[in-house]
This record gives C-alpha cells, sequence and structure tokens, in this order.
C-alpha cells in the first residue's frame, strides 16, 4: 500500500482531467503507433515532421479564430497532406523537395498565426500549448472527436494495409501486381496527417513526431513481424504516454514550491530512452547472431507461431 | 501451334524527348521457353520490359499476353526486379515478401489460410530459400534476395517470368546457382521466362531463345539463328564478328576510325 502511495501521487485516480488524459493518450498512442509503423517503413519520417508544423499552423489559426484545436491541427494536417502529395511526394526523388517547400510555407504562416494568438487572444499561454501540449486542459468533450478520427485511421489503414506494405517495399513490385500507387500513397499521407493533429493534441505540435516515430521505431527493432511491430508498438505508446501521464502528475509533489513538469517532455523522453535501449537490444542480437545462435525472438516472445516452428 | 504465344510483342516503337528508344520490336515467348533477353547497357531492355509489365505505354505496337491485351490487373505475368532496397531495421521476413506476392494487391489486413502458408512454404522450398525464410530481406545477399524475389514472382502461379538483370551484381557462383535455379523451376512450374542480361554467356547452356537488342532494334531466334556475324552485322548496322571459343560466345566489332560512333563500346564487344 506504501509502494502504491509512493508511485501514485493523491487524487491521480479521481482526478477528473487524468481520467480525460488517460484515454487521449492511449488512443492517440494506439493510432501513432499504427501509422508511425509505416511511416518508418516507407522512409516517410521527414514528410511526418513536416505535418507536425503545418498542424502548429492548423491548431495556432484555429485558436486566432476560435474554433477547437482539434479541428485545427487535423484540418492543417490534411490540408498539407494533399498539398505535398500534389506537389509530388509519391515520388521519391521530389519527395524532399515537396516536403520541405510545403513545410517552409507553412512554418510562416504558424508564426503569423501564433503573434496573433499571443498579442490578441486572451488566452494565456496559448504558444505554449499549441507547441507542447498539455493534455491536462483537454476537455473530455473532446473525446468523442479523438475517437471518431482514430477510428477512422485504424480502418482506412486496415483497409489498405496489404497494398500499402507491398508498395512500401517495392512500388515496382505494388503496381505490377495492380496496386494504384498514387491512391495508396494519398490515403497514407491523409492517415499521417490526422495521425499527427491526433498527437497535437496529446503532446503538442512540435512533439508530435516523437509519438509517432519513437515507439515505432522500438518495435520494429524488437519484433520478426510488421505486424508483431504494430502490436508491440501500441503496447510500448500506451506505456509511454500512462507513464508520462503519471510522472508529470506526481511531479507536482515532488517540490512544494513549484508547478508541476510538462507532460509532453516526460513522455518525449520515455520514448527516447525506450529506444536507446532497444538498440542495447539490437547489439546483442547481432552478437548472439554472430555466435551462431538463433536470434533471440524467443526472448521477447513475440514470434509467432511460424518462426516458433522453425526454432523447434 | 495451337496454343497462343505465352507472351507476343509486335512492332513496339518508342522515343523519349525525339530520342528513339526502341523500333519495331517484334518477338514471341512460347510456353516453358527460356529466353534471354540480350544486350548492352542502355539498349532499351528496362524499356521494352515496363512495356511489357504495362509500367509504360509504347507509341506504337502491342503486347499480348495468352493472347489477350497486356491488362494491368492480369496475374499471369511474375517480375522480379534487380533488387528492393529495404533497410534492416524493416522486420519483414522473406516469408512476408514471399506471401505478398499472393496477396500483396488485395485489401484488409489478411489472415493467411493454411493451404496459403504451405503455397508459401512450397515456393521457399522451390527456390532454396528454407534456410533465411525467417530472417528479414534487408539481411539478405543479393544472391539470397533473389531467390525470395523470384519465389514471390511465383508464387502466383504465373505463365511468364520477367527478371530485369537477376545476374548483375552478383558473384559469379551466385550467377550460375541463379541461372541453375531459374532453369529448374520453369520446367517445374511449367512457366516461361524472359530474363535481361547484358552477358549472354552465362545464359548459353539454358537459353532456348535469345532476343538480342541493340540500338532499339532486336533480332530473335535460337541462339544459333540469331548469334551469327551476319545477323548481328546487319542489326548493329556494320561489320561484327562472333566468336566461339570453348563454348563461349565473344561479339567483336571492328576497330573503326569513327569508333566513337558505335553507341556502347567503342572497340570490342564481349557478350
Amino acid at each position: 500500500m506504501s509502494l502504491l502511495r509512493l508511485l501514485f501521487e493523491p487524487g491521480f485516480f479521481s482526478s477528473a482531467p487524468v481520467h480525460t488524459a488517460v484515454v487521449i493518450g492511449a488512443v492517440t498512442a494506439v493510432v501513432s503507433a499504427v501509422v508511425g509503423v509505416f511511416t518508418v517503413v516507407r522512409s516517410q519520417s521527414f514528410a511526418g515532421h513536416a505535418l507536425t508544423d503545418i498542424a502548429t499552423t492548423g491548431g495556432s489559426g484555429a485558436v486566432y479564430f476560435g474554433i477547437s484545436p482539434l479541428a485545427g491541427f487535423i484540418g492543417g494536417g490534411v490540408a498539407g497532406g494533399g498539398a505535398m502529395d500534389l506537389i509530388g511526394v509519391q515520388r521519391v526523388r521530389s519527395r524532399d523537395l515537396a516536403t520541405g517547400i510545403v513545410l517552409g510555407a507553412a512554418t510562416g504562416l504558424a508564426a503569423l498565426f501564433l503573434y496573433l494568438d499571443a498579442t490578441q487572444s486572451a488566452t494565456t499561454g496559448v504558444t505554449q500549448q499549441i507547441l507542447f501540449g498539455s493534455i491536462f486542459t483537454v476537455s473530455s468533450s473532446t473525446i468523442p472527436a479523438v475517437v471518431f478520427f482514430s477510428a477512422a485511421v485504424l480502418l482506412v489503414i486496415g483497409a489498405i494495409y496489404r497494398p500499402l506494405l507491398l508498395s512500401s517495399v517495392s512500388p515496382e513490385l505494388a503496381s505490377v501486381r495492380g496496386v494504384g500507387l498514387r491512391v495508396v500513397g494519398l490515403l497514407f499521407m491523409l492517415a499521417l496527417a490526422v495521425a499527427v493533429g491526433l498527437s497535437s493534441i496529446a503532446i503538442g505540435s512540435i512533439l508530435s513526431t516523437a509519438l509517432l516515430i519513437g515507439p515505432a521505431a522500438t518495435a520494429l527493432r524488437l519484433t520478426r513481424s510488421i505486424r508483431g511491430a504494430m502490436v508491440v508498438a501500441c503496447l510500448l505508446g500506451i506505456a509511454t504516454t500512462w507513464l508520462g501521464i503519471l510522472l508529470a502528475y506526481d511531479s507536482d509533489y515532488w517540490d512544494p514550491s513549484s508547478q508541476g513538469l510538462p507532460v509532453s517532455f516526460f513522455i518525449v523522453a520515455i520514448a527516447f530512452l525506450l529506444y536507446l535501449l532497444s538498440g542495447l537490444a539490437g547489439v546483442r542480437r547481432h552478437v548472439g547472431r554472430r555466435d551462431g545462435d538463433i536470434p533471440a525472438r524467443e526472448a521477447c516472445g513475440l514470434g509467432d507461431d511460424t518462426t516458433a516452428k522453425a526454432v523447434a | 501451334m495451337i496454343d497462343p504465344p505465352v507472351l507476343e510483342v509486335s512492332d513496339i516503337s518508342v522515343a523519349f524527348s525525339g530520342r528513339r528508344i526502341l523500333d519495331g520490336v517484334s518477338f514471341e515467348i512460347h510456353e516453358g521457353e527460356f529466353t534471354g533477353l540480350i544486350g548492352s547497357n542502355g539498349v532499351g531492355k528496362t524499356t521494352l520490359l515496363r512495356i511489357i509489365l504495362g509500367l509504360q505505354r509504347p507509341d506504337s505496337g502491342e503486347v499480348r499476353v495468352l493472347g489477350a491485351p497486356r491488362s494491368p490487373r492480369s496475374h499471369s505475368l511474375g517480375y522480379v526486379p534487380q533488387k528492393v532496397v529495404l533497410d534492416a531495421d524493416v522486420p519483414m521476413r522473406a516469408r512476408d515478401l514471399v506471401a505478398l506476392g499472393l496477396d500483396g494487391h488485395r485489401f484488409g489486413f489478411g489472415r493467411r489460410s493454411k493451404n496459403q502458408r504451405e503455397l508459401v512454404d512450397e515456393m521457399l522450398h522451390d527456390v532454396d530459400a528454407e534456410r533465411f525464410a525467417d530472417s528479414r530481406v534487408g539481411n539478405l545477399s543479393g544472391g539470397e534476395q533473389q531467390r525470395v524475389l523470384i519465389a514471390h514472382a511465383l508464387v502466383s502461379r504465373p505463365k511468364l517470368l520477367l527478371l530485369d538483370e537477376p545476374l548483375a551484381n552478383l558473384d559469379p557462383k551466385s550467377v550460375q546457382e541463379i541461372v541453375a535455379l531459374l532453369h529448374r523451376v520453369s520446367s517445374e512450374h511449367a512457366v516461361a521466362i524472359l530474363l535481361s542480361a547484358h552477358e549472354m554467356n552465362a545464359l548459353l547452356p539454358v537459353m532456348d531463345r535469345i532476343v538480342y537488342v541493340t540500338e532499339g532494334r532486336a533480332a530473335s531466334g535460337t541462339t544459333d539463328e540469331v548469334v551469327r556475324s551476319d545477323v548481328l552485322s546487319k542489326l548493329y548496322g556494320h561489320h561484327v564478328d562472333v566468336l566461339k571459343l570453348h563454348g563461349r560466345v565473344l561479339v567483336v566489332a571492328e576497330p573503326r576510325p569513327e569508333a566513337d560512333h558505335l553507341p556502347d563500346h567503342p572497340t570490342l564487344t564481349v557478350s
């Protein structure tokens, strides 16, 4: 009991903002993880990062015009993703250029909106909130919208899972099999934009890539299949956000003279630490292989039945 | 012959920004035949393959597969690209890539049936890839990756397998192994093979027919019909000699004063 009290400072379980944060944190972590795995596999992390900047524009614009930041984050991201697709993000060679141009334009606009928000609106700390998030201030009335958009993203990814995977491995092989690369690429870009918008609510637009890429990259290192990576990334994402929420809540009590530390800091720090740790696991596996061992897939307990058979 | 040819390429021409890449190329491939598409780099082999695959439109001419015009959703064609670039960090196992050859174009997650998993296992066995079936594709050597890509292309049981320079970037031992493997699977699976290469010698023992391409024009037939001084001289538009040495073939162009007019090889062609 005393250990429990040590871990959870008073009021954690009864606090309404904590309840909302736990739900939104988990849902956005799952969406970020699933989309993040494909973002890493498709080497579109830069596009993901550009979308966070565009989401910043949307979020800050939404605050200026007095609409919900979530609508701004998602609307901005979707518009930016569409623009990048039009300019030519589909072709690998023009991908960086298209991303960079849209990113630059959007960030300029974000600078304007954030300036206007800070100088003209009554909301205090709005810049901090848009850029770095504050999951404890999210209203519980946002939950239905977050769940709706999350479900939509998961449905889209589920529907295009195999063509998306094949076209990520080799666009050539996919189009030979009749996969419409443009449609699949555009749908993924939109899913990515919405995922970034959702995690912007949780940890702020600038940091949302951390939740998108971190757990996914860690899971990809640890698992033996893409599906396994998605499951592990979801679990890591949920664990990361929940632990971040707990630590941020507790940090209120660490030093009575000061306020608590930001949740986003904890979430990003945990995601980064997990990625570093997974690097150590990777090194160990590499050494194991050199000794002629079969890679320690059972050690992670993640191999599916076919791999288990191969080991036996 | 009653059956239509597996592949019928008729009078294909294509030009990019005024430069002729292919100029009236025609040839046929029949069931189970092993055909080499031979020519130096940059003579239009890849363009020709892309047209056959439906990834590119010719300016004129037609491609028919099994007697019907090539449709993008036809699965009677299997394709093996030179390589796929996949980071070792991506947990895509060899068997996952082969399975995508069965259903990679379908919507949804797709839980694979026992029957499908057996098909994948069988295919991995047929290309001797069982050893590394559970390794990440990004960790495989060039020869191992070729086997997996061949299995990916064959698992949907196509009638024709197209390979784009599968032997480039392979060490001599792997070249031999892949050629022997292709020869074996082509008879086991009754699949015709069209394989592009810039070097024909490794293929001489297994090739039923050859399509020799240079400067956008092509000659086709058996190796004895095509790899002859008179035929190739006509194709090149200047005199070349064909030398046969210990079962190897050398195509030699005479050194000429205006040698830099020869597109690919100024003085000597070894093929």
